[in-house]
């Protein structure tokens, strides 16, 4: 009973952090607080996954997502806009039709989504999902593994040479 | 507070309000950066989404959070390469937002 409704208390503060922060960074109106909102929305996120005993997954949302690619966003937003102009317009005229078409596509998802039965299988998690990860990775899934590394290093040098100036 | 405990479908709405709120951001924002934040909104929904699928419906076989791995790393991927177009459009319209950006050659 008192665990069940720690977990549940837990879950709901976490869900209000993550929704919370995601509509701060969709609408504040200084750029750079719209990149600390998502910083915290991603911590949230995190936390998240431990909930769901993805503990690799959390440790990587943080290092990868919190510690490269938020403050990645942090540096573009430093190096093309001038943060006193709070006072431009920061939506376009869309925004009303825009806000509809989300109502109705969340009304489309949560009538969809609110008691549909999906089959719940009751085999417990493996305990220690890193090495199981691991294992998957360098079994299983090499060639996307490979592929993935490929990728990157892709964007890598194509970040370079587009961004150089010539 | 109701006592019902906490399963799949708690998951997936919070994903897909998540995801909602994304898509709304990548709509109606004017500035190319916040555009690039959303997206990165809608990739954690749609984490969110995999990893609650992993955990209830395969929990032996983790394929959900390897998805979800590989999405994490194809999203940095996006990030570096987004941010290089940016500073490249900044350089050349001296500005980024994006309902100025319309064409593509000159």
């Amino acid at each position: 009973m008192t665990e069940i409704s720690l977990t549940n208390l837990t879950f709901y503060i976490l869900s209000f952090c993550i929704i919370a922060g995601g509509i701060f960074t969709v609408s504040s109106r200084n750029l750079f607080h719209s990149a600390v909102f998502l910083v915290f929305t991603l911590f949230s996120v995190a936390g998240m996954f431990v909930m769901l005993n993805a503990y690799l997954l959390a440790a990587i949302q943080v290092l990868i997502y919190v510690g490269a690619v938020a403050m990645l966003m942090i540096f573009g937003v430093m190096l093309t806009t001038r943060l006193a102009d709070v006072r431009l317009r920061h939506v376009n005229e869309q925004s009303w039709p825009a806000l509809a078409i989300c109502g109705f596509f969340l009304a489309f998802l949560v009538y969809g989504l609110w008691d549909t039965p999906f089959t719940v299988s009751g085999v417990p998690m493996p305990a220690d999902t890193a090495h199981a990860l691991g294992t998957l990775l360098m079994t299983k899934y090499v060639l996307p593994f490979e592929v993935v590394s490929l990728l990157l290093l892709a964007a890598l040098v194509g970040a370079v040479v587009i961004a150089k100036k010539d | 507070m109701d006592q019902v405990p906490i399963g799949l479908n708690h998951y997936l709405m919070l994903s897909g309000v998540l995801f909602t709120v994304g898509i709304f951001g990548v709509l109606t924002r004017r500035n190319a950066i916040a555009v690039l934040m959303s997206t990165e909104l809608m990739f954690n929904a749609a984490n969110i989404a995999l990893v609650a699928f992993s955990r209830f419906v395969t929990p032996a076989a983790l394929t959900g959070q390897i998805v979800a791995m590989f999405t994490i790393i194809v999203a940095a991927a996006e990030a570096t390469v987004a941010l290089a177009i940016v500073l490249l459009i900044y350089r050349s319209f001296k500005g980024i937002n994006v309902d100025r950006i319309n064409f593509m050659k000159w």
